[in-house]
């Protein structure tokens, strides 16, 4: 059989476990795994930019997709009253003293000459009374905004215009600081690059945690606006009562699957719009060089071609595609919670949808995504009833039998662990190879 | 009197088309023999056919009488051969003696003796033996990867260019290291990109093209032959 | 007096906590480092081979317990230490052997590597939180101070006071005696110079008839082994939850590649440079400052350069500037 429709009955195959589990569970569950795997498309579409287009290892997912989660915090949720009078205007003056002060001494660093005591003396110098002083105008500001409400803000609040906003805004605060980090790191080998991404996700997270002003830390922001009516709102509006007992549905269990419905079909618009701009980019004369790059650095600088940039342009780009995944997910979730973003959850089983789908390959990006996520989620009931079948032989009440149903929800890793493992060996290229 | 080395009729490449083309070495007991010729004639190829480094099509390769041609390199190493790269042929980040005792690591005797005998080869290693391999220059380096190969105490060394890249008078005086250790007994085969120097030194030479014998030879009958020095030693 | 009290404060908080979890991860690092020089790949599954190696000395430790075994004072996990290392070498020597081994016939691209290790860790990880389960553990037993802050004041009759616990007698005396031992196999033995030659030149050492099979398996033992002992003493020191060593892979992988990626002096060295950068950068110098400077000058807040919970982020900081300005590392680990 061809490889489009090949294709075509693997996306088939996908949806067709997704709707075995609306029937065999519900279809509130289905489709809480079809919004997450949309997503985690997106996700993996991400990643398999800079992977597949340019061979670049971005393991630092984690850390763009919490920047558009700040997005959405920033643009949307309402600004806490009196925040910006109390200490607003400050911290952002000190943060732009600190980044005034690293460009300083950035700067000095590429001036002065090179070895002996006078440019470490001077970058010394600069760094120490800059840190200072930096401190010295950042701390009291924090403290007066943290000290606002801070049993429900004690945070900066956002702008409060529309949610759907904050998604395009998340993709640019991601390719911002994607850009930041590219211009930085991106001279690094691969595997120092990983480490070095990783790092970099590690600490946007901690910065995340513990900034309560910017975002509340790890005291979580709970009340994200929705781009999507409230379950209790549909409940309550007498035609959407009277249409669903029309058709012999529950209005209260509808509510919670239409609203589903509808996050769902704005995923979807998402998907497909960024899926068509990578495909029409992949194809165009900028795609082909893209290419040819990956294919064969040397040659391509031998013929002319600024390597440097478009690594730097592709790797911005796979970032604003984690930060639109990011902005959407916290919308989903409806809260931002920085404690949440676990390594484990995040980067590696984002790379283990590319490896699965198929790198290089945007659909198969795609399809790894919504499976990983299924299995993901499925592992767990699978794993319950598993570990039941298989302990419906011990003695009831035998700590032994206890301990092993309590720890099937650990079984996650293991399962992703070995998929990854036996993909990798019997079929690298993926479940869709990429050109 | 059969050779005590000989790779005969050898053809075969590295796995696409064949590179060597029925040409066959033989070097005697003792003997120093050269591979000369033009680039990309197969010289280093045919070389890597006796120790081994790739499969032959056809052809054989007799050591001591003794057919060598299913073992790999390893095992040739333990029948008595030993093979100096051309690149990358010490361990940089070890000590001289260390690269020696590297070379003797498939010895289980006591190989102090042969250790002095190498020093006494190439005395300047005796005055760096404390020191990193990769600090020394182009030339000791050589006499380091020369002096590896022989803890082993082959009975045939493999060289693949020693010379490259390094000066004239470092050049000569490799040569007469070499020399020094054909005396002792040690039979040398050894390809050369500096033919006519290495064609001084050589009791039997070879000239190949495009992986085939063009002239077979003592060294001082290659030297004398007008066609040889036109094309390959400038006249 | 007072520049006794801040000398005995900066030693308790900052000396001794430095030595100590730099000890631990230079072990950790060690065992990264050595994988990385001759097999040519970050394992990111080291950190969980260090949870795997705690997690069986403890259920070791667990059944001598329940055996009225004990050390006296030390503690008995040290006991059960040799049971754990032969059962994570078991089970690292088997990973090997069905995930790697078909790797090395092949050429494949380091990344590759990664990424099954990624594979691995998934799996490891997974083992340890089904067989053990995700809760902390507690499992240090016998005296827990060799003398306490009292028992300090007693003597020296300073005001600020320093303790001496077990756990940390214990790491760093180990440490040295291992890092020892690893220092003399590599550069005295044969088969220590023999890995060394493969780390250097792998051609080169299959031509001098090293075996490398055998080099692998004692890579894998070695770094098995310092896994579990670093995971261990970390352990001892402060407890064990699978999550946490999970997060200690990135500050050994930093330690590691500062000290020079491949170099094991290095990972030493890096140890150290991450551990005391992670304590000295967070820590609250009020204490001491308190006591150096006088009465006009005394700090207003906690004169921490950065507050605890930033403690992650800084051995990253550190790994990040390094690999930037100096790529090889203090002690030039490997480039290619």
């Amino acid at each position: 059989m061809s490889a489009a429709t090949r294709n075509v009955l693997l996306f088939a195959a996908v949806a067709g476990l997704i709707v075995l589990t609306g029937f065999t569970q519900s279809w509130n569950a289905a489709l809480a795994i079809v919004n997450m795997g949309l997503i985690s498309a997106v996700m993996a579409l991400g990643v398999n930019i800079s992977w597949g287009y340019a061979g670049l290892y971005n393991i630092g997912t984690m850390g763009f997709v919490a920047l558009g989660g700040l997005a959405t915090v920033l643009v949307a949720t309402p600004p806490t009253e009196g925040a910006w009078r109390a200490g607003g205007f400050r911290i952002v003056a000190a943060l732009v003293f600190g980044a005034l002060v690293v460009a300083a001494a950035a700067s000095l660093y590429r001036r002065l000459p090179k070895g002996g005591w006078r440019r470490s003396a001077a970058l010394a110098a600069v760094l120490v009374v800059g840190f200072y002083v930096y401190r010295l105008v950042l701390d009291p500001a924090v403290a007066a905004v943290e000290a606002i409400n801070p049993a429900l803000q004690g945070n900066l609040g956002g702008l409060g215009l529309p949610v759907l906003l904050s998604w395009p805004v998340g993709g640019l605060l991601a390719a911002g600081a994607g850009w930041l980090i590219g211009k930085t790191a991106l001279g690094l080998r691969s595997d120092y690059l990983a480490i070095a991404t990783l790092g970099i996700a590690e600490i946007v997270i901690a910065v995340l945690k513990n900034e309560d002003w910017l975002d509340r830390g790890v005291k979580n922001i709970v009340d994200i606006p929705r781009p999507v009516p409230y379950e209790i709102d549909l409940q309550s509006s007498p035609a959407f009562v009277s249409f669903m007992s029309g058709i012999g549905a529950d209005p209260g269990a509808a509510s919670a699957i239409v609203v589903k419905l509808l996050y769902a079909g704005l995923f979807l618009a998402v998907l497909l719009s960024l899926l068509w701009l990578c495909e029409a980019a992949l194809n165009s004369p900028w795609g082909r060089m893209m290419r040819a790059i990956r294919d064969n650095e040397t040659a391509a600088a031998a013929m002319g071609k600024d390597v440097t940039s478009r690594h730097l342009q592709v790797f911005v780009l796979g970032c604003a595609v984690l930060g639109i995944a990011g902005a959407m997910m916290a919308t989903l979730e409806g809260q931002l919670t920085p404690g949440a973003f676990q390594p484990l959850r995040f980067t590696f089983l984002v790379w283990v949808m590319v490896v699965v789908g198929g790198s290089g390959n945007n659909f198969g990006a795609v399809l790894g995504g919504v499976l990983v996520w299924y299995l993901w989620v499925q592992v767990e009931p699978w794993g319950n009833a598993l570990m039941a079948l298989a302990t419906s032989g011990m003695a009831d009440g035998s700590p032994l039998r206890q301990h092993l149903l309590d720890s099937a929800a650990q079984m996650r890793p293991l399962v992703m662990g070995v998929i990854l493992i036996l993909m990798l060996r019997f079929r690298p290229q993926g479940l869709i190879p990429g050109k | 009197m059969t050779p005590f080395l000989i790779g005969e009729a050898m053809t075969g490449g590295y796995g696409g088309a064949d590179i060597l083309n029925g040409c066959t070495i033989a070097v005697e007991k003792g003997e120093i023999a050269v591979i000369v010729g033009p680039n990309g004639a197969g010289k280093s190829t045919a070389m890597k056919a006796v120790f081994g480094m790739l499969k032959l099509r056809e052809g054989s390769v007799r050591l001591g009488g003794e057919d060598i041609g299913r073992l790999q390199p390893q095992q040739r190493v333990a029948k008595g051969m030993a093979f100096v790269p051309q690149t990358e042929n010490v361990f940089t980040s070890m000590t001289v003696e260390e690269n020696l005792e590297m070379g003797a690591f498939l010895r289980r005797d006591d190989f102090r003796a042969t250790m002095e005998q190498v020093y006494a080869l190439f005395p300047v290693l005796k005055d760096k033996r404390r020191q990193a391999a990769g600090e020394l220059s182009g030339g000791q380096r050589q006499q380091v990867a020369v002096g590896r190969a022989l803890m082993t105490e082959p009975s045939v060394l493999l060289l693949d260019e020693p010379t490259a890249g390094v000066s004239p008078i470092v050049m000569d005086e490799l040569f007469d290291r070499i020399i020094d250790v054909a005396r002792t007994g040690v039979t040398v085969l050894m390809v050369e990109q500096n033919a006519r120097q290495a064609l001084e030194i050589a009791d039997r030479g070879y000239v190949l093209v495009q992986g085939a014998n063009r002239f077979t030879g003592s060294g001082a009958e290659l030297l004398a032959n007008p066609e040889v020095r036109a094309t390959f030693l400038g006249g | 007096m007072g520049f006794l009290d801040a000398l005995v404060a900066f030693a308790n908080y900052v000396l001794l906590p430095g030595i100590t979890y730099g000890s631990q991860l230079a072990l950790g690092a060690l065992g990264a480092t050595l994988v990385y020089g001759i097999l040519r790949f970050s394992n990111f599954a080291h950190g969980d081979t260090m949870a795997f190696g705690t997690m069986a000395t403890i259920l070791a430790t667990w059944g001598l317990q329940a055996m009225g075994v004990g050390l006296g004072p030390l503690p008995t996990a040290l006991l059960a230490l040799p049971a754990g290392i032969l059962a994570t070498v078991l089970f690292v020597l088997a990973t090997d052997r069905l995930v790697y081994r078909t790797y090395r016939t092949r050429k494949v691209n380091s990344l590759t590597l990664v990424m099954v290790s990624l594979g691995v860790m998934f799996v490891m990880n997974g083992l340890v939180r089904i067989v053990i389960g995700v809760d902390d553990r507690q499992f240090a037993d016998g005296a827990r101070f060799v003398f306490t802050a009292a028992q300090f004041r007693a003597w020296t009759g300073l005001t600020e006071s320093l303790a001496l616990r077990t756990t940390q007698v214990v790491t760093v005396a180990l440490t040295v005696l291992v890092v020892g031992w690893l220092h003399w196999f590599l550069q005295r033995t044969r088969t220590g110079k023999s890995m060394r030659a493969f780390s250097d030149n792998e051609n080169l050492a299959l031509l001098s008839g090293i075996d490398p099979e055998r080099v692998v398996a004692i890579v894998w033992v070695l770094s098995a082994a310092l896994a579990t002992l670093a995971g261990v003493l970390y352990g001892l020191d402060k407890s064990f939850r699978p999550f946490t060593y999970f997060q200690l892979l990135l500050p050994v992988f930093a330690a590691a590649v500062v000290g020079g990626f491949g170099n094991p002096l290095g990972a030493v060295a890096g140890g150290f440079v991450i551990a005391f950068s992670e304590v000295f950068v967070t820590y609250s110098f009020k204490k001491v400052l308190g006591y150096l400077l006088p009465a006009a000058w005394q700090p207003e807040g906690l004169a921490q350069l950065l507050t605890t919970d930033y403690k992650v982020a800084v051995s990253f900081t550190v790994l990040v500037l390094v690999l930037l300005f100096r790529p090889t590392g203090i002690f030039r680990g490997k480039s290619a």
